[in-house]
């Protein structure tokens, strides 16, 4: 059996890497996968969880948490094809229209 | 003597069988980091994707390790049948070609760095001390004897059946706002 102290550390990992993503791309894509990659690392550690403390509520919350973002991923990209109606650049450090 | 000689033969067996599910997880968990790392790190949106569909498929290698079939088959049917199609359609939609030219971190990176490299050791203090202690019914036994999947429909929809309908509702909203959000000005339809 692997312990599951491997999955959680695994986990935080790859919810860092997310961070890293959004924090430091330029590219707004890349910044909604980066939040995709957040949500699957606390995924892993919902699973993990479910599975070594004998209860299925842990995959119930994981089921919910693909539904959300599978409305996110749409909703955020609709808002991205719009911003890019309005401003031709996917570059978040250029959308600085509201800048006083 | 005869006894002592067959348990220490499980024993080994046992060890083998650890051995070998430590040196698949390790595979996974060496897979969907180095994948991670290409997401973030590769210039091309597409070949970011890409990398984010073999990291998707592995991370379900994961899922099958946990006994959750289920739930791997969902992770690779929304996850890389429908959220990565979304995508990759979005990237194509969108005109790129002077976009991945240039520069693709903000300047401001090694702040972004510092602040997810100590959230990494925030969410690394407790992990030491932890022990999980209240154990539920649906052991591995008690799963396979009734499949995964009528044990989670049976959890989901006699527990949670108000949350289940509350996402089918979220569902609906991001449909109609997706159409609508996407659609240009309302206005004037024919101006696009």
């Amino acid at each position: 059996m692997v312990p599951l102290n491997w999955y959680l550390l695994l986990s935080a990992v790859v919810f860092t890497i997310g961070i890293l993503g959004f924090l430091t791309r330029r590219n707004i894509i890349i910044m909604f996968l980066s939040m995709e990659l957040m949500l699957n690392g606390v995924n892993i550690s919902l699973m993990a969880f479910s599975h070594y403390m004998q209860d299925l509520r842990g995959q119930v919350l994981v089921f919910f948490i693909i539904a959300v973002a599978a409305a996110e991923a749409a909703i955020g990209l609709a808002l991205i094809v719009a911003l890019f109606r309005n401003k031709p650049t996917v570059h978040v450090d250029e959308m600085n229209d509201m800048k006083g | 003597m005869m006894t002592r000689r067959s348990s220490a033969g499980a024993d080994r067996k046992r060890r083998d069988r650890m051995a070998i599910n430590q040196f698949f997880f390790g595979y996974f968990a060496f897979v969907i980091i180095l994948t991670a790392l290409l997401v973030v790190t590769r210039k091309n949106p597409v070949h970011s994707v890409l990398w984010m569909l073999v990291m998707f498929f592995h991370v379900a290698g994961l899922y099958l390790f946990l006994n959750a079939e289920f739930m791997a088959a969902v992770q690779i049917i929304v996850y890389a049948g429908a959220i990565l199609v979304l995508y990759v359609f979005l990237i194509f939609l969108l005109n790129l070609k002077e976009e991945i030219q240039g520069e693709h971190y903000v300047g401001e990176w090694p702040m972004g760095l510092t602040l997810a490299l100590s959230v990494l050791v925030v969410i690394l203090i407790p992990l030491a001390g932890m022990k999980v202690k209240p154990f539920g019914k649906w052991s591995i036994a008690a799963i396979s004897k009734e499949t995964h999947t009528v044990a989670l429909g049976k959890v989901l929809y006699t527990g949670y059946l108000f949350p289940f309908e509350v996402a089918s509702i979220i569902l609906l909203v991001a449909i109609v706002g997706a159409v609508f959000l996407a659609r240009g000005k309302s206005d004037s339809p024919e101006d696009e």
